[in-house]
Parts: C-alpha cells; sequence; structure tokens
C-alpha cells in the first residue's frame, strides 16, 4: 500500500510531471513565474485545490456519475441505474465541483489565514480556469490503465500539484536569471521562455522509464 | 458600413488578434495535440465549434445574465456545449483520433481563448458580430494549430497528413515528444516578434526620412 502510494508520488512528479510531460497548466506556469515567492504560493494554492478536487470528484463519480446500485440518484429515479450520467454530465459537474471549491478556499483563507489571501489576491478565483486542476480530475476518473482507489486519487492530486510547484519553482530560479542576461531581442519574453521550458522537459525526460 | 465592419470582426481573430501567435493563449492545448496535422486540426474545429456556439448564446442572453455570476454562466453554458462536441466527436470520428486527443477535448472548457471571448466580446455585441468574432478567432487558431502541427509532424515523424515526406530523412522523434512542442513553439514566437520589430524599424525609417 504505501509502496504504491510512494509510486504514485514519484510518477506524477517527476515521470509524468504535468507541467513538462503532459502540458497542463502552462498558464499559469508562464504567468506567475516571473518571481519565487508568487510562484510558490501560487504553487501551494493549486496543491490545496487539486487535493481536495480530486477527492471530490472521485465521490461524484463514484456514486453519481456512474451507473450501477451504488449510484445515489438512482435512489430517486431509478431508470438512472442502468444509465448512469457519466456521458452528459462529467465535464459540466466537474467544473462546478471545482469552480465552487475555488469560492470556498478564498473565503476561509480570507476569514483565517489574511496573510496568505491577500498574497495569492488575483490567482486565487484563476485557479477555476487552471487546465491541471480539470485535468487530474479527469485523469483520476478515466478507467486506463486502470481505476483508482479513493486514496490513490487524493494521492495523485496532491503529487500532480506538488510535480507543478517544483516546476514553477525551478522555472521561476531561471526567469529571475534570464533578467539579468543579453538575449537577442526577438525573443526576450515568452519566446526564450517557452525554449527554457523545453529543455527543462528535455531534462526531466532522464526520470523515464524510473516508474512503469 | 456595417458590412465593412463585419468583415472586420471575422478577420481580426485571423492576424491582429491571432490566439497562438498575438495573444498566446490556450497554450496547453495547442501544445499538446500538435503532434500530427490531423490531430491539430480535429482540436481546432471543436474548439471552433465551441467557440462559436457559445459566443452565440452567451450574446443572446447576455441582458439576462447578473454581472456578480457571469463567469459560473460563462462556463455552465461553454460546458455543455462541449459535452456535446464530446459525445459527436466520439460518435463520428475513428477511435484512435479520439484516443490521441483525450482529456484534451472536455479541456476545452477551460481554454483561455473561448473564456476570454465570452467575457471581453460575446457579453457586450450583438449575436451576428459575435458569431462573426467567433468564427474569426476559431479559424485564427485552427491555422496556428495547423502550422505548428505540420512543423512538428515532418521533422518528428517525416510525415504530413500521415504520407512520408522524403526517403531519406530521418525523423527526430523528439519533436513529437513534449521538449520539441516548447521548442517550436518558442522559436515560431521569436520569428513572429523578429517579423514585428523589423516592421517596426522600417516604418521609423521611413518616419524619420519623410521628416
Amino acid at each position: 500500500m504505501i509502496k504504491e502510494i510512494v509510486l504514485i508520488i514519484i510518477s506524477v512528479v517527476f515521470v509524468n510531471n504535468f507541467v513538462l510531460s503532459k502540458f497542463l497548466g502552462l498558464c499559469p506556469f508562464l504567468g506567475v513565474s516571473q518571481k519565487t515567492s508568487s510562484a510558490l504560493g501560487m504553487g501551494v494554492a493549486v496543491t490545496f485545490v487539486m487535493t481536495i478536487a480530486s477527492a471530490i470528484t472521485w465521490i461524484v463519480y463514484n456514486y453519481i456519475l456512474l451507473p450501477g446500485d451504488a449510484n445515489i440518484v438512482a435512489w430517486i429515479f431509478p431508470s438512472i441505474r442502468e444509465l448512469g450520467l457519466i456521458e452528459v454530465l462529467k465535464t459540466i459537474s466537474y467544473i462546478l465541483v471545482i469552480a465552487t471549491l475555488v469560492q470556498l478556499v478564498e473565503m476561509l483563507l480570507r476569514k483565517m489565514v489574511p496573510a496568505l489571501y491577500e498574497s495569492l489576491g488575483i490567482y486565487l478565483p484563476l485557479i477555476t480556469t487552471n487546465c491541471a486542476v480539470l485535468g487530474v480530475a479527469l485523469l483520476n476518473t478515466t478507467d486506463s490503465p486502470r481505476q483508482l482507489g479513493f486514496l490513490q486519487a487524493t494521492v495523485q492530486g496532491c503529487g500532480a500539484g506538488i510535480g507543478f510547484t517544483v516546476a514553477m519553482l525551478l522555472m521561476s530560479g531561471i526567469r529571475e536569471r534570464l533578467a539579468l542576461v543579453s538575449i537577442p531581442e526577438p525573443l526576450r519574453g515568452v519566446p526564450i521562455a517557452f525554449i527554457c521550458t523545453g529543455l527543462m522537459a528535455l531534462a526531466f525526460f532522464g526520470f523515464s522509464g524510473m516508474v512503469q | 458600413m456595417a458590412e465593412e465592419s463585419y468583415r472586420k470582426e471575422f478577420t481580426k481573430g485571423i492576424f491582429k488578434y491571432n490566439p497562438m501567435f498575438v495573444l498566446v493563449l490556450g497554450i496547453c492545448p495547442s501544445l499538446a495535440v500538435t503532434t500530427s496535422v490531423k490531430n491539430g486540426l480535429a482540436m481546432g474545429g471543436a474548439a471552433t465549434f465551441v467557440l462559436i456556439c457559445s459566443n452565440f448564446i452567451i450574446s443572446i442572453v447576455r441582458s439576462s445574465i447578473p454581472k456578480e455570476i457571469r463567469i459560473p454562466c460563462f462556463i455552465v453554458i461553454i460546458a455543455a456545449f462541449v459535452t456535446m462536441v464530446e459525445l459527436l466527436m466520439k460518435a463520428y470520428l475513428p477511435p484512435e483520433l479520439n484516443a490521441s486527443l483525450g482529456i484534451f477535448i472536455p479541456l476545452i472548457v477551460v481554454n483561455c481563448i473561448i473564456m476570454y471571448r465570452a467575457e471581453s466580446f460575446a457579453y457586450k455585441n450583438k449575436p451576428l458580430a459575435s458569431v462573426l468574432d467567433g468564427a474569426g478567432l476559431g479559424l485564427g487558431w485552427t491555422m496556428s494549430l495547423c502550422i505548428v502541427s505540420s512543423i512538428r509532424e515532418i521533422l518528428g515523424a517525416g510525415t504530413l497528413f500521415g504520407l512520408k515526406v522524403s526517403e531519406s530523412y530521418q525523423p527526430a522523434s523528439v519533436m513529437i515528444m513534449a521538449p520539441g512542442a516548447f521548442i517550436v513553439l518558442g522559436l515560431l514566437l521569436g520569428f513572429m516578434n523578429w517579423r514585428k520589430l523589423r516592421k517596426s524599424k522600417q516604418s521609423m525609417k521611413a518616419f524619420m526620412k519623410h521628416d
């Protein structure tokens, strides 16, 4: 059990890093990686939302969307038991769960940790449209290669968030240095950031094959 | 006059506001699905459909959406159309194409381009203009997807639309993997910047001479 969880974390942080090998969450990755402090704040907030979103969407998937006896909606509408709601409501229900969750996190932080709330500022509401959050929810609940349990799904969400934070921190370190060197004029700004990301992705290739 | 401005709404999305090369929006899907031209076209078509439909519906109901909760409303409208596209693609396109686009079809929901047009255009303009705006931006995005994916497919697999380009070329498969995507897009954006800089320098020179 512990071995499996460690494997999931290593796999999702290094081997299948969400930013560098799955192209998820690139907008905040490029937008917020100018300074190390804001990169860290964004990473922590995203990790938090991803962990809880994975847990909740797993419950929604297994007890509301999937057809079968466990379906809660089927207790009221028996016809749901055979068909399920998976085909038509998956995307909508996930995005609503995430949007609600982000709103909730925003309210909680404002009440309980005002300092962190202040430092995250505009980035908090933007987490809703971070495709890494919806991406992890969708990846957790597609049945290839195998169905994940509740704990594994939550760990995968948390690990994906950690991987996102690691990539953000590395990138912000590189970009702080890039500000000081002379780069050919057309490549300044976003283009050089993309090329650096490409080289980082190449370096992360070294981890491939560590975990199946 | 009206016809002129409608044409402008359509063409601005292709060049002036090109989503990929000028606005640099919606990067995640544009890197993930551009491993072959076929994937790029399918993704562009799906996103264009969602963009046109969501722009149309949002601009019809815009007066009855309260300002405070407009973002959740947009997301629900967009998600409904994304679900439609997903089901249509599952029904009519070959399964291997669906498999290679994978989770990026449902992820159109959080594509920044669609949200951006909903917020900054469709929420403020009439239905016909919004549809044209959506079609223009969608076409611009599809075209840029085709450019990136044809470069990556030729370099990384040695093929175009699945046909072999040259017998002697040994494909560099890193180009169809993650690092190649970032590097190709970075260099393309650099090229666009270079053209823009050259143009502005030329116009500056012309201005000086005229002066």
